[in-house]
């Protein structure tokens, strides 16, 4: 991949999914540029996580394509979309940690899996992440010893493990005491700073999507309906952004005839 | 009426669905352990011995106490049959055979089906609940290479080994019923067991007993991967390993069963 690449990062276009017969994505069009962050905010089962899958290529879509760099990942073959995703990294909204290994033996397995170095070598590099993410010390340590926060930051760090240059975050903060969260925000411009890397975060946490984004994405129901910097969301006067903004909950004023056929309807 | 076709036609759209997900796994993890270490990708064989040890000699104590109590049994119902006769000098013959070509096989199968076949759709029931699966395949680590392959493999090393103690356990256990109550001595029930046996007695046993780890491994894993939903859906396909590797291999034992009948007359 050359790194003078011009042009977003990610580009999204026309992008149709579905989960057997239900329409999760109805058309969505994203870009992502290069070096920035990227928050997408919106209610649960909106389908954030569903686009992050498509990107990562763990499901194939229905129509439309997903470029990275400039290349359509869906008919590449498995040996030419691993090249690329080995630029990727990504954590998963439950950290997805193995089980059976210790967090150490976690953050190298795709260091030894994926690359020629010699042991000393990802060790030092293993002990390197995980003191970036201010786990050292629980080098030993089984995932089920550690705590919800922890498990997520040493998912953080088998996700740097390959010097990503795509970092994709499912709710980093989900679940999160303010301080662990807060902690993962400034881990996440540190990232971005440092690094230069291009990041996409999805979060229900609106605070620290201000805080990290330089532009913020909002879905609904499978659908893209606003995108731009944070200013522009924050001046957005699309009823449902401002709803999710505002936090309005939902449905009001439901018709009470409508309601009850609904509950009697099996 | 209606009713009856759509239950029919759903039932047997799932039977092949299923068919279809097994032949998809079963050409991968053949991929996997018969081309792709050509193209230097080898098979993991640091995990694939980690599963012989679980999967095969944690089973040895099991499997073995297991077919000694069958042996003796065999022993006893031989001996009520065969005394009616005096020929309780067959009841060595009618165990040793029936432990090579049929209890052996059958028993180590449903044993390590119960012990292993329903761990391995637990452990990759798990994992797929908990996105280590899809973990693996975003970092380009191909799930069957890593966890289905080596247990193909543990399998198709460990359930002959545990077939042959199977069977030798089985005959200890008829030997040492023909020894306490019949009156035989060990060297007679030895030569006894030498003149029954043929070789493809042995063999064909071993046969099955290969045909059988593949069923168990398959099912097992297949299972495990199509795991939906949480710790509810791993319960579920934990259950169904058992109960479809257990039918499976018991379809199978007929179908051999035959093929080595009318071959061998
Ligand atoms: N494996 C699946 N099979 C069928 N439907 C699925 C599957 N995964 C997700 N869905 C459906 O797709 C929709 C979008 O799910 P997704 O996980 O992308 O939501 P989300 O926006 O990430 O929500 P949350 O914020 O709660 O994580 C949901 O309505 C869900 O029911
Ligand atoms: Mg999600």
């Amino acid at each position: 991949m050359p790194s003078d690449f011009e042009g977003p990062m990610i580009r999204v276009s026309d992008l149709v999914t579905h989960y057997g017969d239900r329409r999760i994505l109805n058309h969505v069009n994203l870009d992502f540029p290069t070096g920035e962050t990227m928050v997408i905010l919106g209610g649960s089962g909106t389908g954030k996580s569903t686009l992050l899958r498509h990107i990562m290529r763990l499901e194939s879509p229905t129509s439309g394509q997903i470029l990275i760099r400039g290349h359509d990942i869906c008919p590449m073959s498995e040996d030419q979309f691993n090249q690329i995703r080995r630029k990727i990294g990504m954590l998963f909204q439950s950290a997805a940690l193995f089980n059976s290994m210790t967090i150490e033996e976690n953050v190298a397995l795709p260091l030894r899996e994926l690359t020629q170095l010699e042991d000393s070598t990802i060790r030092i590099m293993t002990r390197i992440k995980l003191d970036l993410v201010g786990l050292n010390g629980f080098e030993n340590y089984m995932p089920s010893q550690l705590s919800g926060g922890m498990k997520k930051r040493a998912g953080l760090a088998r996700a740097l493990a390959m010097d990503p240059e795509i970092l994709l975050f499912d709710e980093p903060s989900a679940g999160l005491d303010p301080i662990t969260a807060a902690g993962i925000d400034s881990l996440i411009l540190k990232l971005k700073l440092a690094f230069r890397m291009t990041i996409v975060v999805v979060t229900h946490e609106l605070a620290s999507a201000f805080m990290i984004a330089d532009r913020i994405t909002v879905m609904d129901r499978g659908e893209v309906i606003a995108t731009g910097t944070p200013e522009e969301i924050r001046n957005s006067q699309h009823p449902r952004v401002l709803q999710f903004l505002n936090r309005i909950p939902e449905g009001d004023q439901v018709d009470a005839q409508e309601y009850l056929r609904s509950l009697t309807e099996n | 009426m209606t009713a009856v076709f759509a239950f029919l036609g759903r039932n047997t759209l799932g039977f092949f669905r299923y068919l279809s997900g097994i032949y998809d796994l079963s050409a991968k993890a053949a991929y996997w352990t018969f081309v792709a270490p050509f193209k230097g990708r080898y098979v993991k064989w640091g995990s694939a011995i980690h599963q012989m040890v679980v999967a095969g000699v944690d089973s040895i104590p099991i499997v073995s106490l297991i077919s000694l109590f069958i042996g003796i049994v065999l022993g006893l119902q031989g001996a009520y049959q065969l005394a009616k006769f005096g020929a309780t000098y067959f009841v060595t013959a009618l165990v040793g055979v029936s432990m090579t070509r049929e209890l052996g096989p059958l028993i180590t199968a449903i044993v390590v089906a119960g012990r292993s076949g329903s761990a391995f759709a637990a452990e990759l029931g798990t994992m797929k609940v908990s996105e280590e699966i899809d973990a693996l395949e975003a970092m380009g680590l191909d799930s069957v290479r890593y966890l289905v392959v080596p247990k193909y493999l543990a399998m198709l090393v460990m359930m002959p080994c545990l077939t042959l103690i199977s069977d030798l356990s089985g005959i200890l256990g008829g030997a040492a019923f023909e020894i306490a109550q019949l009156g035989k001595t060990f060297s007679m029930c030895l030569s006894a067991t030498q003149d029954a046996l043929a070789m493809h007695d042995i063999t064909t046993g071993l046969i099955k007993s290969l045909v059988f780890g593949l069923i168990i491994t398959k099912i097992g894993c297949y299972e495990g991967f199509s795991v939906r939903g949480g710790a509810e859906g791993v319960g579920k396909a934990t259950t169904s390993s058992v109960v479809v590797s257990i039918f499976l291999i018991i379809l199978a034992d007929v179908v051999f069963t035959a093929i080595f009948y009318f071959t061998s007359s």
